[in-house]
């Protein structure tokens, strides 16, 4: 329960949640709108606040992404975390997953972490393939999908959360960990916090810096269609009729 | 003919339905081989060749069991370097997803995720993905070899064809260093009376339910209805209610007779793991979420209103 923990966190700037997604005439998804700390991460981030706070160490956030994921970041480090790390460079736009957990790993590696932190999945992409990705880069065991994690010595405990209820999951550090939005409640930031983060530092690297090739695309988008919508049906007001209404739709798939 | 390899899915020895769905998908594309990992997999096997299996690799050792993801790529990477598969099939599982993930990395290949399906064309393989809400469908061509494709569950139906497959007793080198993410225990929490993916009814709770307090009344709906409860992402992220209920791309995907969205604004997060159901009923209080366009009957109302008088009526036709 003694040694320091050298933690890394990895965070991304995503389209606020609450906003409206917008496409452009190319069918790429509108890059103007209002951008966050992804909500998952802010988690993520908690989580390693708090197992520093325990143990003492570091929390290093890593964050690929452009110019402007330097704000993503900044929250973090307002929150309370110690340096930041932004992977930025013209060739990393449009990574796939691959390519994104190669970059992470790349910048990751020369930290000799004891633990990674990331979001089971991000708010936008949701598909959770980069942190299994990262781990497999990093030589790390992953313990995933952590509603608690508890770290004693060289000693890593989570409870895994299933369909049915939990898995008790241990490992040795270093590991990775990815973490649900259920594991702890992010701090605020508070003044004093986001005074202090203006002089953290965040070391900006390119492909380059980390040795990385962009190689060919791993995927090639052959084409964009709509996809097969459901009609709209009717919409009423809640009034008088409409449970009737519920109740004859209900009665036409012969379930009441 | 393409060589498929699909990665059937265990979980306590027991094999899971996606497993059978990729193998009906599999059968259009190619050569079938499955493999299967852990206790159970010889009686999985049989089952893998009545759908259509040419050669099944198991293995029992409980190590692909208790340990995450690292067995069972290693696994993996020893058959592919075997029978040089052009195309390895995956669920979009949590589990799935963390040994393909493992598996795409130490191959230096990419993956396709969140697939709702996959067809053989010009000597490769595209992909078709949601994106922008899921009202867009991207197709994506993998490049690499082997391709690896994560499908959504029930993006297909499973179907048996008969036949038997050649069990291949996989000489399964699981390196000591992959012994390392140890499940040491397994706890059950949530008992369900109707299983979600398998109700007729399944009505889901959003944040227009204004707070754990309230899903009662979702529970009361269902009992009258035999159906069961369901819930979106944002209501689980906020420790409403167990993960077991989410339903949506990384929850469950269901498709019933009849999907009542209460409070649910109707994110493609959510909507891709509902979207297939026979008739969809949205109750809330936005006219202009999204979950209106989409659903064959919107009621604009108070949820807290709704419910309970759609249960009361539900319960008094009944009688």
């Amino acid at each position: 329960l003694t040694s320091a923990l050298k933690i890394v966190v990895t965070v991304k700037q995503v389209p606020d949640p609450n906003s409206t997604l917008t496409l452009e005439a190319d069918n790429t998804l509108s890059r103007d709108k209002e951008v966050v700390l992804d909500p998952g991460d802010e988690c993520g981030i908690e989580e390693g606040l708090q197992l520093k706070e325990a143990h003492g160490g570091e929390v290093i956030l890593v964050c690929m992404g452009p110019e402007r994921a330097r704000d993503a970041i900044r929250k973090g480090l307002s929150m309370g975390a110690d340096r930041g790390v932004l992977i930025t460079d013209a060739h990393l736009a449009g990574a796939d997953a691959l390519l994104t957990a190669r970059a992470l790993a790349a910048a990751i590696k020369p930290e000799t972490p004891d633990l990674v932190i990331c979001s089971t999945e991000s708010y936008d992409g949701s598909t959770g393939m980069v942190p299994p990705m990262l781990a497999e880069l990093l030589g790390l065991p992953q313990l995933t999908v952590a509603k608690k994690v508890e770290v004693d010595g060289a000693t890593i405990k989570v409870h895994r959360q299933t369909s049915d209820g939990y898995q008790v999951v241990e490992a040795s550090t270093p590991a990775l960990v990815t973490v649900t939005a259920g594991i702890a409640e992010p701090r605020y930031a508070s003044l004093k916090g986001i005074m202090a983060a203006r002089s953290k530092e965040i070391k900006q690297v390119g492909l380059g810096d980390l040795g990385i090739d962009r190689g060919d695309p791993a995927e090639t988008v052959e084409g964009i269609a709509d996809a097969e919508a459901r009609k709209a049906g009717q919409v009423i007001e809640f009034d008088g009729s409409a449970v009737d209404k519920i109740i004859q739709v209900l009665a036409e798939a012969k379930v009441v | 003919m393409a060589k498929i390899l699909v990665y059937a899915e265990l979980s306590q020895g027991k094999l899971q339905p996606i497993s059978l769905e990729l193998m009906a998908k599999a059968r259009e594309l190619g050569e079938v081989e499955a493999v299967v990992l852990g206790v159970g997999a010889r009686a999985a096997a049989a089952t893998l060749g009545t759908h259509g299996a040419k050669v099944v690799h198991v293995n029992e050792d409980p190590a692909f069991d208790d340990f995450i993801a690292e067995p069972a790529t290693d696994a993996l990477t020893a058959i592919c370097k075997q029978n040089a598969a052009d195309l390895v099939l995956f669920g979009f599982t949590t589990d799935s997803r963390e040994v393909a993930g493992r598996l795409a990395a130490r191959l230096g290949v990419g993956l396709i995720s969140n697939a709702g399906d996959v067809v053989a064309r010009d000597g490769g393989f595209v992909a078709k993905v949601p994106y922008f809400g899921g009202a867009k469908l991207a197709s994506m061509r993998a490049n690499h070899k082997p391709a690896v494709v994560l499908l959504r569950p029930k993006s297909v139906e499973a179907s048996e064809v008969g036949g038997t497959a050649e069990i291949k007793e996989l000489a399964a080198a699981i390196g000591d260093g992959s012994k390392r993410a140890h499940i040491i225990k397994r706890v059950v929490e949530a008992s369900e009376k109707v299983k979600l993916e398998e109700a007729r009814v399944v009505i889901s709770g959003g944040r227009g339910m204004g707070g754990p307090d309230n899903f009662p009344l979702l529970e009361d709906l269902a009992n009258a209805l035999g159906g069961a409860v369901g819930a979106s992402r944002a209501v689980v992220d906020a420790g409403w209610v167990p993960y077991s209920m989410q339903v949506g791309q990384t929850g469950k995907s269901v498709r019933p007779g009849v999907y009542i969205a209460v409070g649910i604004s109707g994110a493609m997060q959510h909507t891709v793991g509902m979207k297939a159901s026979k008739v969809i009923i949205a109750i809330n209080k936005d006219a202009e979420a999204p979950i209106m366009k989409m659903a064959d009957l919107g009621v604009v109302g108070d949820a807290l209103k709704i419910v309970p008088a759609l249960t009361a009526a539900v319960k008094a036709k009944k009688r």
